[in-house]
């Protein structure tokens, strides 16, 4: 359970920990790599000339994509256990009150915010439900996802029997084929794309518009009220 | 036809000498990616054992797989393998026609029960009563399970009784079933492609007969060391893949220089197959080798997977053809106009309700 937002007056709550906020930023820097090389690997750049023992820049690309990927898989271990040791507010990426009628009408409440049905937007001290909504799918679902998708990949030129074929290559079969697999891990990339773009927007824009402080929240911890109404 | 002659008799009775016979074996261990001690345990296994007699059965196919079998290149594979098998059924290669040509079935199934090789070209289809594919007036579809049912163990030839190749693609009117989903009971081993190498054939049916046991296996049944590694992982081109050299238009530099194909299409990279190793026609070329992408002939369902000529290919799902990059850029284009919008309307809507606060203040 989370605490309420609080009735009296409190003008700022200890929300993101440190580790949380370090796995933030490393886990956004490796999205970042990981869409850019992938979509390269995808469709990469024009051709170069010369010998190709002078080149090996599909080779680097690669390179950056796997290296991208065991930070973000690695990263995303991390952040399991962290939701298990670290504080209600990291949990959050991993529970959502589905059963729970207020997060409902909260979520409503938030999209009538965004049609600009509502005054004014609810104060939430962690994610409000839309943005709870979209984190536990994209980033918790989606990742796992990307990950388990990446990984069989991977396994194929890691040979059979290396420990990425044993944990994850029964999935190209499950799936199809290695066509269909590298597929639906280009749709993951693009769904991860159109998430980034919306979720910077609404963190610049609720900086601005919410009652609560979003952006320096992710880099003190501290979620910050602009007023103390409830 | 006695049953206790071996390999080895057979093959002296088809006026094979000693020497050729273990120049075969050592073929045949090299081929297989065996040490070298190896071929005298196939050479002794050959002349112990009794042979392994071989059915091959015709289902809903072209027959592309026969004609590639009989084109293997070593003369004494071909001729070993071929008179081994040949003896028993094949409908294409045998002499014998009709009645008498299905009595060899009975015959070998009675003598031979359990401990014979079925080996399957094409499969059956199941729609309208398996009326789509007919053999000696019944369907394809009983004459199989009639067949599998005392066999040791099945070798689906090809793409078709491996995964159902051309006759099953969308929207698979025959309802063509790949053999081991209707035979279940019995190993079946898969020799994918369309057709399959023909090295890869007959180092295949060697292996069960020498080594009386199947080849390993991967997750989806087939051979290991036919099927363990893509054609990209083995291609000739790769160094111009790991560069970033692209062929990038048929009749453009790269193509006469022999770059990859990566960008043609080329499925080298999604194509588990030993093309890039074994090669075609005694090694002769094979399809990158010629200049043209793979178009992914031993995967399942290659027919329905799209463009042959693009990397990126379209995806069918719940009766939708998309593709990720045409529909990604074209929703992060949307999104990207909708945030814009959002974010005027967001400031303008602001103004209005500060000037609406300051209005009500002043009133106040």
């Amino acid at each position: 359970m989370l605490p309420d937002v609080p009735t009296v007056k409190q003008t700022a709550v200890y929300v993101y920990q440190a580790p949380v906020r370090v796995w933030h930023w490393v886990n956004a820097l490796s999205i970042l790599v990981l869409a850019v090389t992938g979509y390269l690997i995808g469709a990469p750049p024009p051709t170069l000339s010369g010998e190709a023992s002078a080149h090996y820049l599909m080779g680097d690309i690669r390179f950056l994509h796997f290296a991208a990927a065991y930070v973000f898989a690695v990263g995303f271990l991390f952040r399991i256990y962290w939701a298990l040791v670290g504080n209600a507010y990291s949990r959050q990426l991993f529970s959502l009150p589905f059963w729970r009628r207020r997060f409902w009408r909260e979520l409503v409440h938030e999209l009538r915010w965004y049609a600009f049905l509502e005054r004014e937007p609810c104060k939430y001290i962690g994610h409000n439900p839309l943005a709870h909504l979209f984190m536990v799918a994209i980033i918790t679902v989606g990742g796992l996802v990307m990950i388990v998708t990446g990984f069989a990949l991977y396994a194929e030129q890691t040979g059979l029997g290396s420990w990425q074929d044993e944990l994850f290559g029964w999935v190209i079969p499950w799936v199809g084929q290695s066509q269909d697999v590298r597929m639906w891990h280009h749709w993951g990339m693009w769904v991860i794309v159109v998430f980034v773009m919306l979720h910077v927007y609404t963190a610049i824009r609720e900086d601005i518009m919410s009652r609560q402080s979003l952006i320096s929240t992710m880099i003190s911890g501290w979620r910050m009220f602009k007023d103390d109404r409830p | 036809m006695a049953s206790t002659e071996t390999f080895y008799e057979v093959m002296r009775r088809q006026g094979i000498s000693r020497r050729s016979f273990l120049k075969y074996c050592s073929l045949t261990a090299a081929a297989l990616g065996l040490a070298p001690s190896y071929a005298g345990r196939i050479a002794e296994a050959m002349e112990t054992k009794p042979r392994t007699p071989v059915l091959w059965l015709h289902g809903l196919e072209c027959t592309c797989c026969t004609e590639s079998f009989i084109r293997s290149a070593h003369p004494l594979v071909q001729d070993v393998v071929l008179s081994m098998i040949s003896l028993d059924y094949d409908d294409t290669l045998m002499a014998a026609a009709g009645h008498q040509a299905e009595a060899i079935l009975e015959e070998i199934r009675e003598r031979y029960r359990g401990n014979y090789i079925l080996a399957v070209e094409g499969n059956p289809p199941l729609a309208q009563d398996g009326m789509s594919c007919i053999i000696g007036g019944r369907p394809f579809l009983d004459q199989l399970q009639e067949v599998a049912a005392d066999c040791k163990a099945v070798i689906a030839w090809g793409s078709c009784a491996s995964w159902g190749c051309v006759q099953a693609a969308r929207p698979n009117p025959t309802r063509a079933t790949p053999v081991h989903e209707v035979i279940r009971d019995k190993p079946v081993i898969k020799v994918p492609g369309c057709p399959p190498i023909a090295e890869v054939m007959t180092g295949v049916i060697t292996y069960m007969l020498a080594f009386d046991r199947l080849p390993p296996l991967d997750r989806q049944g087939r051979p290991l060391m036919f099927y363990g590694q893509r054609i990209h992982d083995k291609c000739y081109r790769r160094p111009h893949f790991d560069a970033g050299q692209f062929v990038e238009s048929w009749d453009d530099e790269g193509a006469r220089k022999g770059y990859c194909l990566y960008k043609m299409g080329c499925k080298g990279p999604t194509t588990y197959n030993a093309c890039s190793t074994v090669r075609w026609n005694d090694g002769v070329s094979f399809p990158i080798q010629s200049g043209h992408g793979c178009i992914g002939c031993s995967e399942r369902d290659f027919w329905d997977k799209d463009s042959f000529y693009e990397h990126v290919t379209d995806t069918h799902v719940f009766g939708i053809e998309a593709n990720a990059d045409r529909v990604g850029l074209a929703a992060a284009g949307t999104v990207g106009a909708a945030i814009g919008a959002h974010a005027v309307a967001s400031a303008l809507h602001r103004t209005k309700q500060r000037d609406q606060a300051q209005h009500e203040e002043r009133e106040e």
